[in-house]
């Protein structure tokens, strides 16, 4: 071999293993940019440097894929009664349309990594797709005889997984209701002593004891502010035993006395909070830190921030704001302090914020203002030791996309279904946040009425 | 020679048992056939007893909760079809090695009129041949299966005033102990 031919063997060697140590140090790293296939989508570009939140088993196949969908989307497909679940595929019978579409599997219908193909809520299926199997449906259903395809989810008519508002005899039983009901209000929230008495409620850690501002129990080497004494004195922490060493202290693995933590993380919320908890970090809010990542900042978003707030780290006090945590500011403040699109922006010229700030005013009864918790962080009833408690989701993606998801748990609160229906659909009137009344018209409920009325001359015959 | 024969004579006698072994193995397993019925013989045995001891007698004897289509909104009953759905759905989740479906001629939903031949064939000769099942193989899928179909009837008056007032029934004139559609079990083979 010539001298020539050594020296390149040399370089090829140098190359691969200057190549594998770097795709090594990238893989073990938290910047793994190098291995995406591509741009994520939305829904999961925040954790894409987690790989093994879906891609749990390097060598495994579809089934590790689906099986990671599941873990987070599984609950939520279960709640929506999802009306394409994979049990409806696996029967054999339906073999020539698994052919035609695979729905046993989310990835058919949500590739991702292929931006070039992803259309909104992360779909990578053309908008009439539903074509493939209800081509028909116009047999039945002669109202909708010519109609297109790519109109059944983009009309605000039907959705693939949850129709919890939009199925047929939903839409009867609420036909002619008025675009504001007269008892406009959400239903109140638990109070504290509610949620204090269920089972995995630490009472045996925290008592419930009313304390004085001269019991708060920081050490001597934190300074005592009497600014953030007075604001936990307001809170119902300090009236239900829960003191500064209850959040501030934490238990450290060989050592007798706890450790005092100046700012402590979500995971000490959860102690008492823990649905919340489970909801932020759920959402966009906090499932970085559900997978072990640094907290999302605003910097990080793909949708507009304020560049002031770029740098903030979010996690519960960034919005519940440390010891004065004040529910009324979290729930329009500290959105407005980030969020900087034309929705969030045209909120305070809207009627719902008119609302808000006479009920923040005292001006109007509690729940009947409209904050932008209101919406998109809604009450929502869960059961601890078979009580039914009212909490706010905390997730505030729950019900974003597609916005039909809203109608029952927030618009029905208040307005009609065909009001509402018409006003989720107009997306200019959702930009301008709801400042006049919808310009759309969904002819949904008008087919039920004229099925109905037609089926009862049938009957009548 | 003698120890030639004596080989041949080893050989016969050897694949002859090991022949007979073999027959003998598929003859103790269960025929396609008696396991399809007997696992409608299950299905129908709670569908029957649903129909009759929950919703008969609840719903509409003692009227003390409703019966709906929309049980969760509705808080109410699960209807005796969609018991035996989501059965189906259940065993098809744990991964079970055949599967069940109620289809009928004149369904509610439309999702669940025959679609395969058989399954055309199948409700069809129940239909006409009350008190007969039916039974056949076909290819789904690249898999075959041995297809079983047996007449779902009529066992309560609710089955019958419901689907005949339902505003989705192609059918109104159902009568007590017909024939309102059918169970397809499918086993591959």
């Amino acid at each position: 071999m010539s001298a020539r031919k050594h020296i390149y063997w040399i370089y090829w060697l140098l190359i691969t293993v200057g190549i594998a140590v770097y795709l090594t140090m990238q893989l073990l790293g938290e910047d793994k940019t190098v291995y995406l296939p591509g741009k994520t989508s939305h829904g999961h570009y925040q954790i894409e440097m987690a790989c093994a939140a879906c891609h749990s088993d390097p060598l495994g196949g579809g089934e590790v894929l689906q099986e990671a969908c599941m873990n987070c989307h599984g609950s939520e497909l279960e709640v929506a009664d999802d009306s394409h679940p994979k049990s409806k595929f696996t029967n054999p019978r339906n073999a020539d349309r698994v052919a035609k579409l695979d729905a046993r599997k989310c990835v058919t219908c949500h590739t991702e990594h292929k931006e070039e193909i992803t259309l909104a809520m992360g779909v990578t299926q053309p908008d009439d797709v539903c074509f493939k199997c209800h081509q028909d449906v116009a047999e039945n259903r002669p109202s909708h005889e010519g109609l297109e395809f790519p109109t059944c989810a983009t009309a605000g008519c039907h959705n693939f997984h949850d129709n919890r508002a939009l199925y047929e005899d939903f839409l009867s039983k609420h036909l002619g209701e008025p675009d504001v009901h007269a008892m406009a209000e959400v239903v109140p929230l638990s109070s504290v002593e509610v949620y204090q008495t269920i089972s995995s409620y630490p009472i045996e850690q925290f008592p419930i004891k009313p304390l004085k501002s001269n019991e708060a129990d920081q050490p001597i080497s934190v300074r005592k502010d009497p600014k953030i004494v007075q604001d936990w004195m307001d809170t119902a922490h300090s009236q239900s035993g829960v003191n500064c060493s209850a959040c501030h202290e934490q238990k450290t693995e060989g050592l007798d006395e706890p450790v005092w933590v100046d700012k402590p993380s979500h995971k000490v919320c959860s102690t008492c909070h823990t649905d919340q908890t489970k909801g932020f970090l759920s959402g966009k809010h906090g499932m970085r830190l559900e997978q072990n990542l640094t907290p999302m900042t605003p910097g990080k978003a793909r949708l507009d921030m304020k560049r002031t707030a770029h740098g903030d780290e979010l996690s519960c006090v960034s919005c519940h704001s440390s010891h004065r945590f004040n529910t009324k500011d979290a729930a329009v403040e500290a959105c407005l302090s980030c969020h900087d699109d034309q929705h969030s922006n045209s909120y305070k010229d809207s009627k719902h914020f008119n609302l808000w700030h006479k009920e923040i005013r005292g001006q109007a009864a509690e729940n009947t203002g409209v904050s932008c918790a209101t919406c998109h962080m809604p009450r929502k009833e869960v059961k601890h030791d078979g009580m039914k408690i009212i909490i706010a989701e905390h997730n505030q993606n729950d019900n974003l996309r597609p916005n039909e998801k809203m109608l029952r748990s927030v618009c029905m609160q208040c307005h009609g279904l065909g009001f509402s229906i018409d006003a989720l659909a107009d997306r200019e009137l959702v930009e301008k946040n709801f400042s006049e009344k919808p310009d759309v018209h969904i002819e949904s409920l008008d087919m039920v009425k004229k099925r109905l009325g037609l089926k009862k001359d049938v009957d009548g015959m | 020679m003698k120890s030639k024969i004596l080989v041949l004579f080893s050989s016969i006698i050897g694949s002859a048992f090991l022949l007979s072994a073999c027959g003998e193995q598929k003859t103790t397993g269960i025929d396609p056939q008696m396991m399809t019925d007997s696992l409608f013989s299950v299905m129908e045995a709670d569908r029957t007893v649903y129909t009759k001891l929950i919703i008969g007698r609840l719903a509409k004897d003692e009227k003390v909760i409703k019966a709906s289509e929309h049980w969760k909104d509705e808080k109410a009953l699960v209807l005796p079809a969609q018991m035996f759905r989501y059965g189906a759905e259940r065993v098809a989740e744990k991964g079970a090695p055949f599967s069940y479906s109620l289809l009928s001629l004149w369904p509610v939903n439309k999702q669940n009129k025959p679609k395969t031949e058989v399954e055309i064939k199948g409700l069809n000769y129940i239909a006409e041949n009350p008190g007969k099942n039916f039974y056949s193989e076909e290819e789904l899928g690249g898999v075959k299966y041995f297809t079983a179909v047996y007449p779902d009837v009529g066992v309560a008056p609710a089955c019958v005033s419901c689907h005949n007032k339902h505003k989705d029934s192609p059918r109104t004139d159902f009568k007590l102990g017909e024939v309102m559609g059918g169970v397809v079990i499918r086993i591959p083979i």
